[in-house]
């Protein structure tokens, strides 16, 4: 099976990418393609590069509050574009806007103290139950 | 600091002690761990004698308080005349809520406001610029124009309260709309007190809320060094943040290292504007970490406020004792706390603000225990500030000045932080300074490598965090965090709709022009700020027209 595509991004304003970076080194230690946005990304950069870089999947880094408006409008290209690429979240997510966001089509969200372990074999596992 | 006979005498005696009494206790009882490691991964002794500090010299190396090299604090009395500045970083939705906020925190015995601006704020976009979608008023409050810095600081006199700003990339904006404020509650510029953060480059490094290339942020920076040290006589003009760079992920000798080289940076660039750095020092003022390692922590600030001193004497021969001293605002460490049994974080804070009081720190904030989980509701920020207090008023430690000076492990780990930074901030200028460093990535990289291995042993549980690897529970979050409503972002682009029609937008218009002029003419673009500022031209407004002139900056992506 040829390797799995990431494409970590970091959609809005917000700068703290110390979680961001570290997920998608662990992830390329783990044997993965990562393809890291950088910071203040759109959501229509965001897709785009996933797009163009034709990954398996899509994790976001959050922290500031806007991670609401900011998944839903990710959410909302892919599925204009007709892309079905899952969208993982990471970042500082009060607990009860998991339901919503899920309810909107976030597959996964990871917050504060997730170990790497754990994201990786869920990652795997989204993105291989998928190809199967 | 022994006499050498007496040394002898204690190593010979400690070997005696590793052959008899300790070699028979490892024998039954082995230690817990093989290796005990620093944060910058040293090892850490069993055992620190006066072996280990023979080669430091009590009055260069320690001295006395308020006195080159400033290793026992920047005053001379310290904590027995005054107690640090209690200022809790707070700020959040609208001007009127923020302004309730730190009536309430004043209140309850808060010394000094520090506001937090939201990210558009941060990054100069008005709050109905599609970029700052969703992210008004969210990590902190969102300003337009001078009309909300009125409203935030409604009530609270400005010549009384000292008032720090967050602010980087848009610090001149900001500063232009305090003064504007404080001129309309009858406050003269001279009389201000308090802080702008005003540190671009750890924004490229660590915190990404820059808009300008660096070149053109340092001349802003050096604009406003000009301004102030001429116009805000009591205004630190800078506060040149390591904090963000060990929220980076950054270790002690790191934190220490990073920040001291971008401090040269500033200073180098004003010194090349033609500013007396024996002048423009004494307004210069950092802003460090209280992370965990209690210990260390203590070390590494004395280490950083006597590197600070020798530096700025030998490179820049300054004499001014003023401009040698490292004054510095402490933030105790938000990415150490836990979303996991948050109130254990109150434990942790604790810890680390003792760490900054007996560090020798002027200015405080203690985090919220909720901080993993949302913003601080207000129990939160009250039991934060209470820390403060209760190491202030009841722990004794504030009685004497640098307590634990002439511990042998504090002078010892004082002096290894002191030159490892030493040898970094070295390597740099090999490299051409600071902002090479970081243009190529360097400093970018070091950081990345730490917090990654840093995160690997804390999943192999090389490091404990209790709660997150270690004593973990089931647990139930319960749903008392702040959110902000998603109406102030409404409100707020109602506000400024409002504002665009009812100003005089000629006069807006001229000085927009003015300041465009200035800004490609190399002057000085602080006074042209201010005129625009107080014609009611917005943050956005004035932030285009600067990134009109000088570029916007794309970081270099580095895993």
């Amino acid at each position: 099976m040829n390797k799995i595509r990431v494409l970590v991004g970091k959609p809005g304003l917000d700068g703290h990418d110390r979680g961001a970076k570290v997920v998608a080194r662990a992830l390329r230690d783990a044997g993965m393609e990562v393809i890291y946005t950088g910071i203040r990304q759109t959501p229509e950069d965001i897709v785009n590069t996933a797009l163009e870089e034709d990954v398996n999947i899509i994790g976001l880094s959050i922290l500031s509050g806007a991670h609401m408006k900011l998944c839903e409008k990710v959410l909302k290209l892919l599925k204009e574009k007709d892309a079905d690429i899952p969208v993982f979240l990471g970042g500082i997510i009060p607990e009860d806007d998991i339901p919503t966001l899920k309810e909107i089509g976030i597959v996964e969200v990871f917050g504060p103290g997730t170990p790497l372990e754990t994201i990786i074999s869920k990652v795997k596992e989204i993105v291989y139950s998928k190809k199967a | 600091m022994y006499q050498d006979k007496k040394l002898i005498e204690i190593s010979e005696k400690k070997k005696k002690w590793e052959e008899t009494t300790l070699k028979k206790t490892l024998e039954r009882f082995p230690e817990r761990k093989k290796h005990f490691k620093t944060t910058y991964n040293e090892e850490v002794k069993r055992l620190y004698t006066p072996e280990d500090i023979k080669n430091i010299d009590y009055l260069e190396d320690i001295g006395f308080p308020g006195e080159y090299p400033f290793t026992r604090g920047v005053q001379p009395t310290m904590y027995r005349g005054r107690f640090w500045t209690m200022r809790q970083y707070a700020g959040f939705a609208s001007a009127e809520e923020s302004n309730k906020r730190y009536k309430y925190l004043l209140e309850q015995g808060q010394t000094g406001l520090s506001v937090a601006f939201d990210l558009p704020t941060q990054i100069g976009y008005d709050s109905d610029h599609s970029m700052s979608e969703g992210e008004v008023g969210k990590v902190g409050v969102a300003i337009d124009s001078l009309k909300d810095m009125e409203i935030l600081f409604d009530g609270i006199p400005l010549d009384k309260v000292s008032v720090s700003m967050t602010i980087n990339s848009t610090a001149s904006i900001l500063l232009s709309m305090l003064i504007a404020v404080a001129e309309k509650q009858g406050v003269e510029q001279e009389k201000l007190r308090g802080t702008i953060q005003n540190d671009i480059l750890k924004e490229y490094i660590a915190r990404g809320t820059y808009v300008f290339p660096p070149e053109p942020s340092m001349k802003v920076i050096v604009d406003i060094f000009e301004y102030g040290s001429k116009n805000l006589p009591k205004f630190n003009l800078i506060s040149i943040s390591g904090y963000h760079i060990r929220e980076a992920g950054a270790n002690a000798v790191q934190e220490v290292a990073f920040t001291l080289a971008d401090g040269l940076a500033y200073v180098e660039a004003a010194v090349k504007a033609g500013l007396d750095p024996n002048i423009f020092g004494k307004n210069l003022s950092f802003f460090f970490n209280a992370h965990n390692n209690f210990i260390e922590e203590i070390a590494k600030f004395r280490a950083a406020r006597k590197l600070w001193a020798k530096l700025m004497k030998n490179k820049f021969n300054v004499t001014n004792p003023a401009a040698l001293r490292l004054k510095f605002h402490t933030q105790t460490a938000g990415s150490t706390l836990t979303a996991q049994q948050p109130l254990n974080n109150i434990i942790r804070v604790t810890l680390q603000a003792l760490a900054a009081v007996l560090g020798g720190t002027q200015s405080l904030h203690t985090n919220s225990y909720d901080e993993a989980l949302g913003l601080p509701t207000e129990l939160s920020a009250t039991i934060a500030l209470r820390t403060q207090q209760i190491i202030a008023y009841e722990s004794g430690v504030t009685e004497t000045i640098d307590p634990f000076a002439g511990s042998y492990v504090i002078e010892s780990l004082t002096k290894d932080i002191e030159e490892k930074a030493m040898k970094y901030i070295e390597k740099i200028e090999e490299m051409g300074g600071m902002v090479r460093a970081i243009e190529n990535g360097y400093v970018q990289k070091e950081i990345l490598n730490s917090a990654y291995e840093t995160q690997l042993s804390i999943e192999n549980s090389e490091q404990i965090i209790v709660g997150l690897n270690k004593f973990t529970v089931e647990e139930e979050h319960n749903g008392t965090i702040l959110k902000v409503d998603p109406i102030v972002e409404e409100k707020q682009k109602e506000k400024l709709k409002n504002l665009r029609k009812e100003r005089n937008n000629d006069e807006v218009k001229k000085n927009l022009l003015k300041l465009e002029n200035a800004a490609k003419n190399n002057e000085n673009i602080m006074p042209y700020i201010l005129d625009a500022v107080k014609s009611y031209a917005t943050l956005g407004e004035i932030t285009n027209v600067l990134r009109d002139v000088f570029g916007e900056y794309h970081e270099a992506v580095i895993l």
